[in-house]
């Protein structure tokens, strides 16, 4: 593992351990946020992977019923039964933040104008397959929007996690070993030169103690050679 | 106020003109692209189904929105049936998140 470059000194020790401390602190709380994501995440996907399978066979159903209603009747006049839409849904977008991910909420009113029975065409000229359609995509209209609210939180929910997974394991694999392993290296080389400054100390001091053994020696020298006078 | 928009081949986005839908029919993926782009656009838009044949030839296209919060693109199967591309979607979204896949594993 590559440390950093920085020079040994205490002050830059103190400033690596800091940023450990840091990047440890940051590490934990992505580490619950990417777990609360994800607990987030699944209870939206399991809810619209069961939305799309009743979408999906629904949408077969009316797709069966409008094929039948088109062969029936000509295009223009099925264009026409259907140009004018009886139902008119408003269709109205506030967010929600999750784990700060804001995600649309859709929220469908359904304005029904005129009679109850929800066909916006005469029933002269249309034959009933078309009516079938009709009905069963009036009922799916909700659940429709609801299919895309899910799958868009779903989607911005699996880009957060992937983001956040991602700065998890730099901080985990990249960030912090190579914190611990400069505040080793920087430790190392400040004991390193504790050590060489000590040697240093007990070798001046072994030479000057020579020094003064030399010095007594030849100054008793000096005394005998000039007493022995 | 929000619009719901649909693109896709005549036969299979018609029927939605019913439920109030804004419906575009597109004859080929390129045509699509421009609805789609022409739509992504235009703000008053949240919802835009597409017809899976298209959304599977513009996969690149849409990907492009799918970190926005507006608009939401959603695959729908057309007429001919599902070809299971809408779960795949889901399956990758997934993927993506967990890294693998443990929703639709037997």
């Amino acid at each position: 593992m590559a440390e950093l470059r920085v020079n040994p000194t205490r002050m830059e020790l103190k400033k690596v351990q800091a940023r450990y401390v840091t990047a440890r602190r940051g590490h934990k709380l992505l580490k619950d946020k990417r777990d609360e994501l994800m607990k987030k995440f699944l209870e939206v996907v399991r809810e619209n992977k069961e939305l799309r399978e009743r979408v999906e066979t629904s949408l077969a159903r009316v797709h069966g019923s409008f094929s039948i209603a088109s062969a029936t009747a000509s295009p223009q006049m099925l264009k026409e039964a259907l140009i004018l839409p009886k139902k008119e849904g408003k269709l109205e977008v506030s967010y929600r933040n999750v784990m700060s991910v804001t995600v649309p909420v859709f929220s469908l009113q359904v304005l029904s104008e005129g009679g109850a029975d929800g066909y916006n065409y005469g029933m002269a000229f249309t034959s009933g397959e078309l009516d079938t359609a009709a009905w069963e995509l009036n009922s799916i209209l909700e659940d429709m929007v609801k299919l895309a609210e899910l799958e868009k939180t779903a989607q911005m929910l699996a880009e957060e996690i992937e983001k956040t997974r991602r700065r998890v394991n730099a901080l985990e694999y990249i960030m912090m070993p190579r914190y611990l392993e400069t505040i080793k290296t920087i430790k190392m080389k400040l004991e390193e030169n504790e050590r060489g400054n000590t040697t240093r100390l007990m070798k001046v001091k072994d030479m000057m103690l020579a020094q003064q053994m030399q010095q007594a020696q030849t100054h008793a020298a000096d005394e005998v050679s000039s007493s022995s006078i | 106020m929000y619009k719901i928009g649909i693109i896709g081949e005549r036969d299979s986005v018609m029927g939605f003109m019913a439920i109030g839908f804004s419906v575009h029919e597109a004859s080929d993926s390129e045509t699509a692209a421009k609805i789609l782009h022409g739509l992504a656009k235009d703000e008053s838009y949240a919802i835009i189904f597409i017809v899976e044949n298209y959304a599977k030839a513009l996969a690149e296209d849409i990907a492009r929105y799918k970190d926005l919060p507006l608009p939401a693109i959603i695959s729908i199967p057309g007429r001919a049936g599902s070809d299971g591309s809408g779960m795949a979607a889901i399956k990758s979204a997934v993927e993506r998140a967990v890294g693998a896949d443990i929703l639709f594993k037997e």
